[in-house]
């Protein structure tokens, strides 16, 4: 019997996972892909927002806040980078200057700190490469960015090493009342008996809810494109700049990432389908446009990817927390859409409250805040570097020579704790194949390892599991 | 810290070359680096005939061609070190270096030859549109696997660019089993060469789709079809025109980038058309003392103009070495590519080397088909020389052999350019 199923390893699950894993409670995180973090988590703007656009008085602008003054440790203490680079809000008409005033105002009434409105030549001081029409800004300082998967990884091992366990590649397909509590069957056959349900099932959260609650919604999958441009112009922008919303710009960003390359979307569009995350050439051609509003100096000839991913809207637009009142012991963590990754952790503190008082769970008294250290022969020093290959020769040699990742930290990424399975899993966890060659140069030498490692064919390896073999039999 | 007179960077066709030439140069403190477990470079994947009818007179293997200067920089005993990586080159010439047995490393060289050679340009680059499955590949990327690894990537194949690494794979995998459906060009043209179009499409009946392009990549797990629409003259899909191939495998065979990374950490400056080095006619670059040679350079078409230009900058590299010229000081002419040319090397001449009857290879490529056309060679806007060609295309490199005479008593004072004239 376990106190906590929780359906999704995506951030959601997985920062519901760590707060839980502060109690003494048994909890499972189930999750159909091979890995975590496979689903919206992997696919978004990567941005941990200010606060100054959510709606005043919405969970939205709650959970923003709380979430943002959480990133400085809750990073600090999984080592994952993140960087408080400032969020640039810029305008072209005197209608969007007057919107602006608008969101700053929202900003304030949010609690935002910081905030400063600009004129043209002021945001070109702070951004000489933004389009020279620039006519005012909002700077908001508390904005930064930060990897999704790697603070997914984070939180998924820290949970791990306290206890939790997680099951991949395995779906739930139905809940079933059980007393008090809810058995869980899954699609490899498992019946999981437990006393409560997170529901933090991303795109598929109103499936579960509308289960087991007479008090149903509906998520509307809103695809959003993605371009990544090279390392090459890492330096182009230090923050990160929207666009007022208006009728050119539907939200496309400008922003540099944590690793060195900088990321431009998303476009928003209603789909049907919650499988397909294919970009289009209409979505990726309209990034470009809207993008070049803010960049005209955007160039050409520097992108490594594109990419696309869904985010869970409901049409109330508002997040849904909490137990579900004619559902009890079932909780909800649901149309968690942006800012979603900026509010996770704070969701998963007040959930993990409300489950603790609600299950009567007891704090642990040998919680662990920490994961496994994680290695980055990049950001290491020559000295670093030289004592890391004295240490283990792994380290001597590399293996993705775009991003810089040697053999030691592709083997530790799949020994370590929840380690990875397929070439994706890798790549996420070191950026090997992330560069500028796309694993042109890396993709056999990390299927190798992976193969050794896993004691399996080469063709068995998969990009991402299922059917996903990179080889032919 | 280990100091070197001659370090090279790569230990391919351009690399072995150039070790051989600045140890017959003189030089005898050479080092070639190379990141994989043995030289070679990419020839060691290239199991095809083919190369070597200019430089042996006769048709080799890849892993032949490469045989036979790895033999003659073993019996010339020339120090090299496999399974090394260079991290970071400075302009002052330190190179550091990372590798499993001696950790990493920080060498100074007095001259350094830049042989690196190119990589693949990924879909990514592209933009295609679709799903990101599995099954995509790039040309070289299946190459290793298939040549290498022994390994299929797939059994209904499509190729996306007719660039010779993909014209090579769809004989090669046909060879293997697989079935290759269609290579679908952008351009009305094949980027590859004529003999690869014919003797690796043409006999096993694959269809060259010129103007086409895919359009949509379809796929949940692993690739399932490919959409491919015909292009406009500007090269834009036309509506209506799309056609789904069902495939489980798409290779990409849509151009090759020179891997100048550590270039620029060196403070190399570059050229926008070829990628590579902006070079002088003894393959130096602006660093004094930096030298470039082979695909880092530009992106040839045959491995053994790659030798033969090679082993022009290993010399270049000795002399400098030993102390014996710096063209710094030397006047420079500008070359400059002209109507219908693209990506001249080199980009720069001395004066020097005409006057004293050096000669100089001017190598390009044609920026379209031309049927009957003339190459022309201006000095100072002046046409000196014409070259009739029956036939030029993009795919394959042209060369003008330079030399004083062709300028009659006037040697060029600012510019040299070509052109192609219909």
């Amino acid at each position: 019997m376990f106190d906590v199923v929780v359906i999704g390893a995506g951030v959601v699950g997985c920062a519901i996972a760590r707060q839980l894993s502060r109690l003494q409670a048994r909890v499972v995180v189930l999750e159909r892909c091979d890995d975590v973090a496979s689903g919206t988590t992997k696919a978004n703007s990567a941005i941990v927002h200010p606060g100054h656009s959510a709606k005043p008085g919405s969970l939205m602008a709650k959970y923003n806040l709380l979430g943002n003054q959480l990133y400085d440790s809750w990073c600090k203490e999984l080592d994952v980078p993140f960087r408080r680079n400032g969020s640039m809000t810029i305008a072209f008409t005197e209608e969007e200057v007057e919107a602006l005033r608008k969101v700053y105002d929202d900003g304030i009434t949010n609690g935002v700190p910081g905030m400063e409105l600009l004129n043209g030549e002021e945001a070109l001081k702070l951004e000489p490469n933004l389009n020279p029409e620039v006519m005012g800004a909002l700077f908001a300082p508390s904005g930064g960015i930060v990897c999704p998967y790697e603070l997914t990884l984070g939180m998924a091992e820290n949970a791990f090493v306290n206890g939790v366990q997680f099951r991949f590649e395995t779906k739930v397909e139905s809940l079933e009342r059980n007393g008090e509590g809810w058995d869980v069957k899954t699609s490899t056959g498992e019946i999981i008996s437990t006393r409560s349900v997170v529901n933090a099932a991303g795109v598929y959260t109103d499936y579960f809810n509308n289960m087991v609650s007479e008090q149903k919604f509906e998520i509307i999958p809103r695809i959003g494109e993605y371009w990544m441009i090279d390392k090459t112009y890492a330096n182009a922008f230090k923050s990160t700049i929207f666009q007022v919303p208006g009728k050119m710009g539907k939200g496309v960003l400008v922003s540099p990432t944590v690793d060195g390359t900088l990321i431009l979307g998303p476009t928003a569009r209603n789909v049907t389908d919650r499988e397909d995350v294919s970009t289009t050439r209409e979505g990726l051609d309209q990034v470009l446009e809207v993008a070049r509003r803010s960049w005209p100096g955007l160039p050409s000839r520097s992108f490594i990817t594109t990419f696309s991913g869904l985010r869970s809207h409901l049409a109330r637009h508002d997040f849904v927390l909490g137990e579900v009142s004619d559902a009890p012991y079932f909780f909800n963590a649901a149309g968690i859409e942006s800012p979603g990754l900026t509010a996770a952790p704070a969701i998963a503190v007040d959930l993990a409250l409300e489950i603790r008082d609600r299950l009567g769970l007891a704090e642990s008294d040998d919680y662990r805040s920490g994961r496994p250290p994680v290695y980055r022969f990049r950001h290491m020093s020559l000295e670093e570097r030289e004592e890391a290959i004295k240490r283990d020769a792994d380290f001597g040699r590399i293996i993705c020579r775009c991003e810089l990742v040697t053999e030691a930290e592709i083997r530790d990424s799949i020994r370590r704790p929840l380690g990875a399975r397929s070439v994706d899993g890798v790549k996420r966890r070191t950026r090997a194949g992330m560069g500028r060659c796309q694993s042109g140069f890396c993709l056999p030498r990390v299927m190798d390892i992976l193969s050794e490692e896993l004691g399996k064919p080469l063709t068995e390896i998969t990009k991402f599991g299922g059917e996903s073999r990179i080889l032919s039999k | 810290m280990n100091e070197v007179d001659v370090l090279i960077i790569g230990g391919g066709p351009a690399g072995l070359a150039a070790a051989l030439s600045a140890r017959e140069a003189g030089c005898s403190n050479i080092l070639i680096l190379e990141r994989e477990q043995e030289l070679g470079g990419i020839l060691r994947q290239c199991i095809h005939p083919g190369f070597g009818l200019h430089i042996f007179k006769e048709e080799l293997t890849g892993p032949e061609y490469a045989a036979r200067y790895v033999k003659r920089v073993l019996e010339s005993g020339i120090p090299y070190e496999t399974d090394t990586m260079v991290i970071d080159i400075t302009p002052d010439r330190v190179v550091t270096t990372v590798s499993r047995k001696d950790g990493l490393r920080q060498i100074r060289a007095k001259s350094i030859v830049l042989a690196m050679g190119c990589r693949e340009r990924p879909r990514g680059a592209l933009g295609i549109p679709g799903s990101r499955c599995a099954g995509i590949f790039s040309a070289g990327t299946a190459q290793r696997f298939v040549n290498l690894e022994g390994e299929l990537p797939g059994k209904r194949i499509v190729i996306l660019g007719s660039g010779d690494i993909g014209l090579i794979m769809a004989r090669r995998l046909t060879f293997a089993g697989a079935k290759v459906l269609a290579a679908v060009e952008l351009m009305p043209y094949s980027s590859g060469l004529t003999r690869n179009v014919v003797q690796c499409l043409n006999d096993y009946d694959i269809p060259l789709m010129l103007s086409h392009t895919v359009t949509e990549i379809r796929g949940k797990d692993r690739l399932e079809a490919v959409v491919i629409s015909e292009v406009d003259g500007r090269l834009k899909p036309i509506p209506g025109t799309e056609r789904v191939i069902e495939c489980d495998t798409l290779l990409l065979s849509v151009g090759l980038i020179p891997e100048n990374e550590l270039s620029k950490a060196a403070g190399v400056e570059l050229d926008g058309v070829t990628g590579g080095p902006v070079v002088n006619d003894r393959l130096g670059t602006n660093v004094a003392g930096i030298f470039a040679c082979g695909n880092v350079l530009h992106v040839h078409d045959l491995v053994d103009n790659v030798s033969e230009e090679s082993e022009r900058a290993g010399r270049y590299a000795a002399e400098f070495a030993l102390g014996h010229r710096d063209s710094d000081a030397e006047r420079m002419i500008a070359v400059r590519d002209g109507a219908g040319v693209r990506g001249l090397v080199p980009q720069l001449v001395s004066l020097e080397s005409l006057r004293n009857g050096e000669s100089v290879n001017l190598m390009f490529r044609p920026a379209n088909v031309y049927q009957n056309a003339f190459l022309v060679l201006e000095s100072d806007g002046q046409p000196v020389k014409r070259f009739r060609r029956l036939i030029l295309t993009p795919g394959e490199m042209q060369t003008i052999k330079l030399d004083a005479s062709m300028f009659g008593n006037q040697l060029p004072q600012k510019t040299i350019s070509v052109s192609v004239e219909m």
